[in-house]
């Protein structure tokens, strides 16, 4: 039997990823722990491991394809003593995949379950997986748009007749619904659990009018106006006279996750002007003393967004009450700051998170901006890199903005924009005077940060900023 | 080291000696330890004997209405021992049987009473307990008391008798079902005490093969885990073959004659019998067997006689696990042997599931035979279930009457709201084979439609389950 390859879950989170990259041919001989694929999933690029050993006998989803589901045979393997000549591809391209025993447990769980190398009740099907260490924090999610009782391609769901029926009655669509019984089917406790944590999706129009139960809750997010379909926006454009680009997963989840934000989410903004003459001189002051490492370069070199990142951080702390994130039911107040760095990237942006920036040092807080930056670039940072954190900092000062206003990255309670610095004339002590400065501008949450709320905030940063010496004790 | 295993399995009965293949099939190190009998009390003094007795009764029983049938037959008898003997019979090919499939499977057996000297390590010593005779003859092979090493040890050690304060069983007036499977000579009358699926099938046996039976059972009706209507349409039946049938009645007293037996009775309206009889069935339930195995000492949580598990076999104490009757109810042969892989797979990390005590079927092999899954009618209602309920007589199915038996009934209970099996209940010819198909279907989480849609062989006394769904939705054909 050959052993197949599966489409991993790189997050308990992840529905379906792209095939970025197969690293190895058909008919290459794979070891346990090659890197045999690239998966590109929300925003990051992982790497898929073999479990198995073997000759890569079958590339079922070819490199480039878009949204394929999590489980869908990716490839296959044919075992000891096989010919790979013979393997063929199962039928439609995929198979009824085994749920992973990763997704029946909360999502701390899941990373680690899903290394497990054996699927419950197949040994025959494997499951590979990504070079994933921890899982992100995230919610654990009571349902899924491809559950494991349904085949790629939206075919046949595989869920008991009760199961099925209920789901109709409650007007629910099953297809969303994650399946726990044999070889991932859906059984009626997991229909009857979706419905009570509302975690499934409702079912298509029809259906659901038809259906005189009420309405089940519906998932967080409320409907969202309806936006023009490609074929409604093409048909206003001339044939011919664009270029059609296809959406990565990142610019897909940049598209949802702010589309959630400005919808969702109740923004106001607050600007600042913050004078630069001290933190400019501070930090000539120390970049200078910065001692040269073996290639005799500067061992350091801050930036002006590193002061940024250190600041926010510090007046986060000193004003406790902001530094929080919106839970739907509950307010979570942070510890300690950990502050988002919005990064510009090829195709879009990732959002790296210092963490406790408070307690770092100037110094490491430029390091590891400047790693994971790095890294993003890459398309290699790791999702728990990139996920929480109460706040971020998005600073257009190197292209000349003087000022703008940034949307709130969710669940964050605020982000900070920040404009050049440049010389401006101020009225000092009664008479013009030339000084540095630059603008900021706070956008908040008002279900978590009110108005005076974010100005004690974006007061307290000031402070640091103009008396940057704060900073170094 | 010899004497170290990954698995002992104390307790060579269905549950002990499937949970022990299965280890041995996962590539476990395994042993059994049995005192007495591989197969244990199913296969020795239980459900096979039983039912190698009460075929004996069943043929009889024909051959008493040959006339029915067309045939003719003379000077009908039997022979007590005979009848004993081909039932010893039968449990020793089986028993036998087990012996072998251990071997094949390189399953060691211990010969002896285990304890439990601490977690990892089990204690046998010669057998205590006098073996119930006649005795199949002890495998060759097996292994010496000793001290033995294992990282887990499966608890299956069953269950035996319960005895009521002052009417113990004493083995010759008083019989448990150890002696009501050998009796030396068929008695004249008998009371059985106790109307579940033992104390029934040996009433129907002993009722079948000429004796005076009075059933007296402390409940408001016989065989009471299963629903009303059932119990009430075998009431009928055995009380048409003869058998005296009290409910709500209590024995409170036991006066022992030379060769008899005297029951004072609490009718429970407040009037009191006495019925003396040759002999007397004690068949008032089972009792875990949780002593001197060590339990308490290692701290293993015992809660009303049984030993306290998550499901999965698990008990509190890392590395102990219990399955089967030690493990509580339903204490049923099928439910030891599917509890026993279940912890065997869950020892080996395959990915298992708790088993749904409210599919495990049951059935009664008296005449007529009684089969049941899930809930009753009276069940459901307390459960706050609207239900719709289909019944279908055996009278309307052609196989029943062409093989002489109109008597019986299937009855299905649906959720009217979902349409989910909830349960299936039946009382006739051949019901303890047909009840399977509605095992299958409640755990398939099967609904009235594809129980409708499926197509039924002709003629079978199956068909009786079909119609039986149908009519729970006015759609009955043959009524």
């Amino acid at each position: 039997m050959p052993i197949n390859i599966l489409m991993p879950a790189l997050s308990p989170t992840m529905e379906k990823g792209n095939l970025a990259k197969w690293l190895k041919k058909e008919g290459d001989t794979v070891k346990s722990g090659d890197v045999i694929a690239e998966i590109e999933t929300d925003k990051a690029t992982m790497e898929v491991e073999a479990v198995d050993e073997g000759v890569l006998a079958k590339i079922v989803v070819p490199e480039g394809t878009a949204d394929v589901p999590v489980n869908q045979v990716i490839a296959l393997i044919a075992g000891e003593g096989e010919d790979p000549k013979s393997v063929t591809a199962p039928p439609g391209g995929g198979a009824p995949a085994p749920a992973p025993k990763a997704e029946a447990s909360a999502a701390p769980a899941a990373a680690p379950a899903a290394q497990a190398n054996t699927v419950q009740g197949d040994a025959n099907a494997h499951l590979s997986y990504a070079r994933v260490d921890q899982a992100p924090a995230g919610p654990a999610q009571g349902a899924r748009p491809n559950g494991a009782g349904q085949q790629a391609g939206g075919g046949r769901v595989f869920a008991s007749p009760l199961a099925k029926r209920i789901a109709r009655e409650a007007g629910i669509d099953i297809a969303s619904i994650q399946g726990s019984g044999p070889h991932g089917r859906i059984v009626e406790k997991d229909v009857r659990a979706a419905l009570q944590s509302g975690g499934a999706k409702p079912a298509a129009a029809p259906a659901a009018a038809a259906a005189p139960a009420p309405a089940p809750k519906p998932a967080q997010a409320p409907a969202l106006a309806p936006s023009m379909g490609a074929d409604q926006v093409k048909a206003m454009f001339e044939a011919g006279s664009y270029e059609e680009v296809p959406l990565d997963g990142m610019r897909r989840t940049i598209a949802k996750r702010l589309v959630e934000s400005k919808q969702t989410v109740p923004h106001f903004y607050l600007s600042l002007d913050c004078e630069l003459d001290a933190l400019m001189a501070l930090r000539e002051q120390i970049n200078a003393a910065a001692g040269k490492d073996k290639d005799g370069k500067p061992a350091y070199k801050l930036s002006v967004n590193d002061f940024v990142i250190k600041a926010l951080a510090i007046a986060l702390q000193r004003v406790p009450n902001a530094n929080a994130v919106w839970a739907e039911d509950r307010i979570l107040r942070m510890k300690h700051s950990d502050v988002g760095v919005a990064v510009a990237i090829e195709g879009g942006l990732f959002t790296p998170v210092v963490r406790k920036a408070e307690q770092k040092t100037l110094t490491a807080i430029s390091a590891e901006v400047k790693d994971m930056a790095g890294r993003a670039r890459n398309r290699r940072l790791k999702p728990e890199e990139y996920t929480g954190g109460s706040t971020a900092v998005s600073n257009l000062g190197m292209y000349g903005i003087k000022d703008f206003q940034a949307v709130i990255n969710p669940p964050h309670g605020t982000i900070l924009a920040v404009g050049a610095g440049e010389n401006r004339v101020v009225v000092k002590n009664g008479a013009p005077a030339v000084v540095q400065a630059m603008t900021v501008t706070l956008s908040c949450d008002h279900r978590v940060v009110d108005g005076a709320l974010g100005a004690e905030l974006l007061a307290a940063f000031k402070q640091l900023i103009e008396n940057p010496m704060g900073m170094l004790v | 080291m010899a004497n170290q295993y990954d698995i002992i399995v104390i307790g060579g009965g269905p549950g002990g000696y499937v949970a022990a293949i299965r280890a041995a099939q996962l590539g476990f190190k395994t042993a059994v330890v049995e005192r007495e009998h591989l197969g244990g009390i199913c296969l020795n003094w239980g459900c096979i004997p039983t039912k190698a007795l009460l075929r004996s009764a069943e043929i009889y029983h024909y051959m008493e209405h040959a006339k029915d049938y067309g045939l003719s037959a003379q000077g009908i008898g039997f022979d007590a021992a005979a009848i004993v003997q081909r039932s010893r019979g039968v449990s020793g090919r089986l028993n036998g049987g087990v012996g072998m499939l251990l071997k094949k499977n390189k399953v060691d057996v211990i010969w002896g009473e285990a304890a439990i000297s601490k977690p990892g390590e089990v204690v046998v010593t010669a057998p205590k307990k006098p073996a119930m005779q006649p005795q199949h003859p002890t495998p060759k092979g097996v292994l010496e008391p000793g001290t033995y090493q294992a990282k887990h040890i499966i608890v299956a050690t069953g269950a035996r008798p319960r005895a009521l304060p002052g009417i113990e069983p004493d083995g010759k007036l008083i019989w448990t079902y150890f002696e009501a499977m050998v009796p030396p000579s068929m008695p004249k009358s008998l009371i059985v005490m106790g109307s579940g699926a033992i104390g029934i099938e040996f009433a129907s046996f002993y009722r079948t093969m000429g004796a005076d039976v009075t059933v007296v059972e402390v409940m408001p009706q016989i065989m009471p885990v299963e629903d009303a209507e059932i119990a009430a349409l075998a009431r009928k039946r055995f009380e048409k073959q003869g058998m005296k049938i009290l409910t709500g009645a209590k024995v409170t007293k036991v006066e022992k004659g030379a060769n008899s037996v005297t029951a004072t009775i609490d009718d429970g309206k407040g009037g009191t019998l006495t019925i003396t009889a040759e002999r007397m069935i004690s068949a008032v339930g089972v009792v875990g067997n949780i002593e001197n195995l060590g339990l308490e000492k290692i701290g293993v949580k015992i809660e009303r006689g049984v030993v306290v598990t998550d499901g999965l076999g698990r008990t509190n104490v890392h590395g102990i696990y219990a399955i089967g009757d030690v493990a509580g109810a339903p204490m049923l042969a099928h439910k030891a042997e599917h509890e026993g892989v279940l912890c065997v797979e869950t020892i080996k990390g395959l990915h298992t599931h708790a088993m749904d005590k409210g599919k495990i079927p049951g059935c009664t092999y008296c005449n007529p035979q009684v089969a049941s899954v899930g809930l009753t009618e009276a069940k459901a209602k307390e459960q706050g279930y609207d239900i719709r309920v289909g019944r279908f007589p055996f009278v309307g199915n052609g196989k029943a009457i062409a093989l002489g038996e109109p008597d019986g009934m299937v009855k299905t209970i649906f959720d009217k709201k979902t349409g989910q099996l909830l349960g299936a209940h039946m009382v006739g010819a051949e019901v303890t084979e047909m009840i399977q198909g509605f095992v299958i279907a409640m755990n398939l989480e099967t609904t009235e439609e594809e129980l409708i849609h499926a197509v039924f062989p002709h003629p079978t006394i199956s068909e009786t389950m079909h119609e039986a769904v149908m009519d729970a939705y006015g759609r009955v054909i043959h009524m």
